[in-house]
């Protein structure tokens, strides 16, 4: 009997792993399931939220734990003809455009970016891959770009567009209006004291240090306020969202 | 119902610990699955703060030509057909670290994997602090798994060790009351490699090193969080192995038969 079953046991259980991994799939590729397991981004994001001060800043290093190398990711070089004309010409003729929901839209230059208060910060980036590395960044705080172009009542989140296309189309992310003020949110133009090199978003990316390295888009050329995402690519916020399953909230 | 009553005062698990009991397995069963999803985005482990491609890997598994290798420090080990370099169920040579059959989903997709990942985490993390708060009050942690002074001798712990690789004699254990290694075990997994799971998992979330910096502090870098993640990971995987082959090895219908009914406490003699 004990003999018997014990075998029967060992079979069910393998015939139940087989199972277990065909299920997995076909809920995998059910919307209705999808929609089941994205809920943990809700629950992330409102405790995440709620577990620290709003303005909570990421832990900040000294230059000795600086990563030898810093990785680059995603595009490293967004290949286009203005592209290469603009780099050609250390980004003299780069602009940045604050768009949407502003009161007084801005256009600025790079030496324009550049004139105004600078934070230097040196940060973990985190990959939603599984690695990391330490690099120092300079930029421009978000905040002062956001007090001088003064967001309308009705923003309530920031899109930041991108001049590299991924399977051709372009790249683009969007944060809150509490990580856009975020001491820590800056549009940086320099990685470890130089120019930010071509791989690492030349000649500007924004960094949002609480959240994973999809954010950080590299070659930004524009911050637009909107209310609601929905109008923008496919409606989920960003690239990786709108191409995969990858989650609008990259606090984890 | 009165006579059940009469004959099993106590059933030998009570309710809260067999619902826990499948729903943790569950979730371990998931987590592990697409936790390896996750693993093979980037199949390499650092200690410390940062590690890249650019920074030595103390593990790392790879494929080169037609072999897959596992190294381990200096160590490489040949995992062709295993890890690294296998082939899927239609044939075809994949070069992901860990084969299809061990991810959820099946094919490569990180963010797949992460959703299902994190989603079982909260099952997971809310199962374990209700188990946790309910065996407290009703003292099946202080009844149950409390060590007895005698318990703690060095020679009666090796005598229980060695009883553990003889058949026969797990053959004659009822599994009740726990002896001394059970005991050391369900300690080890529910107090510190279930809990360790929660905090390292953590550590890796860049909001959470925002909000708790002492995480980071805690286990020497995110990287490092990330390798004692995949290692106690590993080591649940020991203990499922283990506890598997001990519940088959002990009277296996009545064992499940209880943790799914409840069974009868002290039942012996059968």
């Amino acid at each position: 009997m004990t003999i018997l079953t014990r075998r029967k046991l060992i079979t069910s259980a393998a015939i139940g792993a087989g199972g277990l991994l065909t299920g997995c799939d076909a809920l995998n590729r059910s919307p209705a399931f999808q929609d089941v397991l994205a809920s943990a981004e809700t629950a992330n994001f409102t405790v995440q939220r709620a577990l620290g001060d709003r303005m909570e800043l990421a832990s900040e290093y000294r230059v000795a734990d600086l990563s030898p190398v810093f990785r680059a990711n995603g595009t490293r070089d967004p290949g286009t003809p203005a592209y290469a004309a603009s780099a050609a010409q250390g980004f003299a003729d780069w602009r940045l455009r604050l768009t949407g929901l502003f009161v007084r839209p801005q256009i600025f230059s790079l030496a324009a970016l550049q004139s105004l208060p600078q934070r230097t910060q040196i940060t973990r980036h985190d990959c939603v891959e599984g690695w990391s590395a330490i690099g120092q960044w300079t930029g421009v705080p978000l905040k002062i770009l956001l007090d001088i172009a003064q967001l309308q009542p009705s923003a309530r989140f920031l899109v930041f567009h991108c001049a590299d296309r991924l399977g051709g189309r372009p790249y683009y992310e969007s944060i809150d209006l509490l990580e856009g003020f975020h001491p820590q949110t800056i549009l940086a133009h320099q990685l470890n004291g130089e120019p930010l090199p071509v791989a690492n978003g030349a000649p500007l990316r924004l960094r949002v240090e609480r959240q994973l390295g999809y954010k950080q888009a590299k070659y930004v050329t524009g911050v637009q306020a909107v209310a609601s995402l929905a109008g923008i690519g496919e409606g989920k916020g960003g690239y990786w969202q709108d191409v995969a399953n990858y989650e609008w909230y990259a606090g984890i | 119902m009165l006579k059940e009553a009469v004959i099993s005062p106590t059933p030998r698990h009570c309710l809260t610990t067999r619902l826990w009991h499948w729903i943790n397995a569950l979730c371990l069963l998931v987590l592990l699955m697409s936790g390896l999803t996750i693993f093979n985005a980037h199949p390499r482990l650092y200690w410390g703060e940062y590690g890249a491609n650019n920074d030595p890997a103390w593990l790392a598994v790879g494929s080169s030509e037609r072999t897959g290798y596992l190294r381990l420090g200096e160590m490489r080990i040949e995992t062709t057909g295993f890890l690294g370099n296998w082939k899927d169920s239609e044939g075809r040579t994949r070069t992901w670290a860990f084969p299809g059959w061990a991810t959820i989903p099946s094919n490569y997709s990180l963010a797949d994997g992460r959703r299902w990942h994190f989603f079982f985490a909260w099952i997971f993390a809310l199962g374990l602090t209700l188990f946790m708060i309910r065996s407290l009050w009703n003292r099946h942690i202080q009844k149950d798994l409390r060590m007895r002074e005698q318990e703690w001798r060095p020679s009666h712990i090796w005598h229980s060790l060695r009883d553990h690789t003889r058949i026969s004699a797990i053959r004659k254990s009822s599994g009740e009351p726990y002896n001394v290694i059970q005991k050391l075990t369900y300690i080890g997994v529910i107090f510190i490699l279930l809990p360790l799971m929660i905090a390292t998992g953590l550590t890796m979330s860049p909001a959470m090193d925002a909000n708790w910096p002492f995480l980071t502090d805690l286990f020497g870098g995110r990287q490092s969080a990330r390798s004692v993640h995949f290692l106690t990971a590993f080591l649940l995987v020991v203990f499922f192995l283990i506890h598997i082959v001990m519940v088959l090895l002990s009277r296996p219908v009545r064992q499940i038969r209880a943790m799914i009914t409840g069974g009868h406490a002290r039942e012996s003699g059968q």
